[in-house]
């Protein structure tokens, strides 16, 4: 777990490879990760939107919630988040949120129900790298009877993202090519058994491959061999992300953030709305109902200099108005990004902000998000 | 032209009674691609080690200090259109701002092109 007691860093089953691969390494989330390769993070961030980009995430948290049956399972884990478990048809994938009481979050997670029915009753997680720990104390502390939590320490995580995942998917995983987003099947990838995921975080279509960790280093040399594929670190990895909009925990969201404010409102699914019983639904419902205090927008900074997290906001009258908690920039939207918590009053599109960088003012305003359009693949009925 | 370089990775090459400032090629390789770069303006007066620039990865802000005291006298404008000319050319086109020194002793307390190389070598 992430929270070694003598402060040196952990590693992932990958990490003599990226050494050799040139990776320039550092701390995140207690582990010791590749922030770039050789070719820098403009090149890997392009290398992804353009071709297929290949990302170590391992340190994230894999685990599973295993119950004698889906009803069963479903149900104890909806009573630690806000979405609809007992609907997730076998081989889906959900993005959901582990709330507090208070209605803030705990960690944002990935939720997979099993294609195989051998293994129905099985909930895979995949937890932020950062609030393993913490995930798995809470999840653990607030099971029922009969349903436990067993962490994977012996997987590793890949990510292939990019508009060539796919083609490249099918040279040594033939199933996965016809898998629509967020699906997930347990496939053979070369004759490694993985479990796959058509999912992902940058914006782009592709995969994420569960393997066993004494299998990796294996598997991604295999892909890295392919002509589209490129090694990519955690810089650019960021990039894409926030012009992908999506939620980086401990900065875009956190447990004073509500999902609601969050903009997060597609992860309270429809029946968790209409009948409560998940923790914070007091004030989460009632934010839906009245509207919350302040709300997550898109940014867009006008000139040239990003706007960096913590960056101020600030209304045309001078009030400070909100916080930037993602900026930089977008090396595909050409200039700088952000995003950030603005008073609810300032959140309509279009509306005229300030942020205050370095002592000066600089003009922005309120955009709709992502700020590079998604290219999940979607299947055809 | 003499060149000299500070332990916070800035170069000064003297020309005349002027000089020109910038990064060290260390500086944008640890730097990463340059996206931004805001300069001084020109007449502004710094005194050594003030904050003069800044430049910007994709990654984060880092502040350029001004290796010795003096007088903007002009900045190098292509940078803000071309950013990644810092990268490309650090030590040479891509200085940032030239000025006249008000204290040319304090060339004294800076290294030598030797001497930087070496401490570089030892990061």
């Amino acid at each position: 777990m992430a929270d070694s007691a003598d402060n040196l860093p952990l590693e992932t089953p990958l990490a003599d490879l990226h050494r050799e691969l040139g990776a320039r390494m550092v701390p995140f989330a207690g582990y010791s990760m590749p922030v770039q390769y050789p070719k820098g993070i403009l090149a890997e961030h392009n290398w992804t939107r353009e071709s297929a980009g290949l990302f170590d995430v391992s340190h994230m948290g894999q685990a599973f919630l295993v119950g004698p049956d889906h009803a069963t399972t479903a149900r104890a884990l909806e009573a630690l988040t806000p979405g609809d478990f007992q609907a997730l048809a076998p081989g889906r994938i959900r993005y959901t949120l582990l709330t507090t009481p208070e209605g803030g979050i705990i960690d944002d997670l990935m939720v997979t129900r099993s294609a195989d029915p051998s293994e129905d009753g099985t909930l895979t997680l995949v937890v932020n790298a950062g609030r393993k720990a913490i995930d798995y104390a809470h999840i653990a502390a607030n099971l029922p009877e009969g349903i436990t939590l067993e962490p994977a320490d012996d997987l590793a995580l890949v990510a292939l993202q990019g508009p060539k995942a796919a083609e490249v998917m099918a040279r040594h995983c033939p199933d996965a090519a016809a898998m629509g987003f967020m699906t997930a099947a347990r496939l053979a990838f070369d004759g490694f058994d993985c479990h796959v995921s058509r999912s992902g975080y940058t914006g782009e279509d592709g995969y994420e491959i569960s393997v066993k960790a004494d299998d990796s280093e294996a598997l991604v040399r295999i892909l890295l061999a392919e002509p589209e594929v490129e090694p990519i670190g955690l810089g650019a990895r960021d990039s894409l992300r926030l012009e992908a909009g999506l939620c980086l925990y401990g900065h875009d969201i956190d447990e004073a953030t509500s999902p609601v404010e969050a903009d997060l409102g597609f992860a309270l699914a429809k029946r968790r709305r209409a009948e409560g019983g998940f923790p914070g639904a007091g004030r989460i419902l009632g934010e839906l109902a009245a509207g919350p205090a302040r709300l997550r927008v898109g940014i867009q900074p006008e000139g040239r200099a990003p706007a960096r997290e913590g960056t101020e906001i600030r209304d045309a009258s001078g009030t400070t108005i909100g916080i930037v908690t993602s900026g930089g920039f977008g090396p595909t939207a050409g200039g700088p990004v952000a995003m950030g918590y603005v008073a609810a009053e300032h959140a309509a599109l279009g509306t005229p902000l300030t942020l205050v960088v370095r002592g000066k003012d600089l003009a922005a305003s309120v955009v709709a998000m992502p700020f590079v359009p998604h290219r999940y693949f979607r299947k055809q009925a | 032209m003499t060149s000299y370089f500070t332990r916070d990775h800035e170069w000064v090459r003297i020309d005349g009674d002027a000089a020109y400032v910038g990064i060290t090629d260390y500086a944008q390789s640890q730097l990463g691609d340059v996206v931004y770069v805001e300069l001084p303006e020109v007449g502004k007066t710094f005194a050594k080690g003030d904050d003069a620039a800044v430049v910007e990865s994709v990654k984060a802000a880092s502040d350029v200090y001004a290796p010795v005291s003096g007088v903007v006298v002009a900045v190098n404008g292509a940078l803000e259109k071309s950013p990644a000319m810092i990268n490309d050319a650090a030590e040479t086109d891509g200085w940032f701002w030239k000025l006249t020194l008000t204290e040319p002793g304090e060339l004294d307390g800076l290294l030598d092109e030797a001497a930087y190389r070496a401490f570089v070598e030892t990061l």
